[in-house]
């Protein structure tokens, strides 16, 4: 392990971490009116946010491609708005990932609220209690355990992201290189040993969240 | 206690609740069969249920006025709710589940009222305890106590005692008829035990298919459902 290798490990350790944190609120307050909510259209969201599951990977990179680059839509009015680049940059890292990540997090959340007796809210309401305080008090409480399961898990779909990244952000080495850009770049170079190497890495990260994530998802059913 | 339920009608998985009754008097027992929409009546009340159309009124509050939209959120009812599977907070202490939507005095202590139900209920050995660690009875009487401490104008009891054996609904009843006769708060009280209503209720609600079929006394109530 280079420590060059080690950087790409903290990297992309550190993309993940923030691009799961930020589409936390998002994912939650979502996962929360799909439970509790119904509405004309909510089958139409419901497949949306699902779509980054089923899609190929690369197709959603040319997505955020086109909506992001220079002369897209969205990157256009932030290079007019912000001068901010985003493809090709960490930025673009950060977009792919929480992007692919962003399904299995709402999924969970919504198991974990709709896990929740809805006579527990109500009995708080006509003890008083706003809507507010009842999300704080009962509802996110009694879904914790869920809602971290999800989170863990969508870290370790983070962790793991190909397709959408090398798409949207490419693989340029000390700025855009994650954990599995360098493993595939080692294997097409032929240095199946550093290859092994990062893979170890990649397995005990990953293997590490998703079982602390099937943990907290049993207790949370119990 | 006065409740006026005028032409309220609520649209239920199988039929409309239909309910046009006035309703006085310290505890009021509804009774009628399984599905009679009368868990439906109680979450009416307590605003937990939209009505389409009619009036509700308490005392001189208006809950509900389908004409002119006018809706008392359940929050500001001031309505006690005991639901069948009592709903305690399970991730809460018992202290926690009864100081939930206890009033507060001006220094932000306990009411007076704390020591009062506590001790009438028998909760205070109960209070650091967790809702898992409570047997069947200390369960009911920290939802009545939890209910009691919002200073409610009004308590609704759906079967309360349902799933007490016959032994532990005897150690648990006296409460019920300390909360009517001590705190002097009414009641509306769902059951099906015909022992129950005669001892607690002086008005009885016969409900079937969503409409009342009988409101008079208990005795009649139970010899008509």
């Amino acid at each position: 392990m280079t420590p060059e290798d080690w950087r790409i490990v903290a990297f992309t350790a550190g993309m993940a971490a923030m691009s799961t944190l930020s589409i936390l609120p998002f994912g939650v307050a979502l996962a929360w009116v799909l439970a509790r909510f119904e509405w004309r259209g909510k089958s139409f969201v419901e497949t949306l946010v699902s779509l980054p599951l089923v899609l190929p990977p690369v197709a959603t990179g040319l997505i955020l491609l086109k909506l992001l680059g220079r002369r897209g839509p969205l990157g256009a009015w932030l290079q007019d708005v912000a001068r901010i680049d985003i493809v090709f940059t960490w930025k673009a890292v950060f977009v792919s990932l929480g992007v692919m990540s962003f399904p299995l997090l709402v999924r969970s959340a919504r198991t974990a609220f709709e896990g929740v007796n809805p006579r527990l809210e109500q009995v708080a309401r006509t003890l008083g209690a706003g809507e507010w305080r009842v999300f704080c008090t009962i509802t996110a409480p009694l879904a914790m355990r869920g809602i971290l399961g999800g989170l863990l898990l969508a870290f370790a779909r983070a962790l793991g992201e190909f397709g959408a990244t090398i798409m949207v952000a490419g693989n340029i080495p000390e700025k855009t290189t994650t954990l599995s850009l360098a493993i595939y770049q080692s294997v097409q170079l032929g240095e199946d040993g550093h290859a092994y190497c990062l893979l170890g890495i990649s397995v005990v990260l990953a293997f590490g969240a998703v079982w602390l994530s099937e943990t907290l998802c049993r207790r949370s059913a119990r | 206690m006065r409740l006026l339920l005028k032409n309220i009608s609520a649209p239920l998985a199988h039929f409309s609740l239909e309910i046009d009754l006035e309703l006085s008097g310290r505890a009021i027992a509804v009774v009628g069969p399984s599905g009679a929409g009368k868990t439906s009546l109680l979450d009416v009340i307590a605003g937990l249920r939209p009505v389409v159309s009619g009036v509700i009124r308490l005392g001189d509050r208006i809950l509900a006025d389908a004409s002119s939209g006018v809706v008392t959120m359940p929050r500001h009812r001031g309505i006690g709710y005991v639901p069948q599977d009592l709903a305690l907070f399970p991730h809460l202490a018992v202290r926690d589940n009864l100081l939930y939507g206890a009033r507060r005095v001006a220094s932000g202590g306990l009411s007076a009222d704390w020591d009062r139900i506590v001790d009438a209920l028998e909760l205070r050995g109960l209070v650091d305890r967790r809702i898992h660690a409570l047997s069947g009875g200390e369960k009911h009487r920290v939802a009545l106590g939890r209910a009691l401490l919002s200073s409610p104008s009004l308590l609704l009891l759906d079967e309360p005692l349902a799933s007490l054996d016959a032994a532990l609904k005897d150690r648990v009843f006296p409460s019920l008829e300390r909360i009517r006769d001590e705190f002097c708060v009414p009641m509306i009280y769902v059951t099906h035990d015909r022992r129950e209503a005669l001892r607690i209720a002086d008005q009885g609600v016969v409900m079937v298919e969503g409409k009342v079929d009988f409101h008079g006394s208990p005795e009649e109530a139970f010899a008509r459902s």
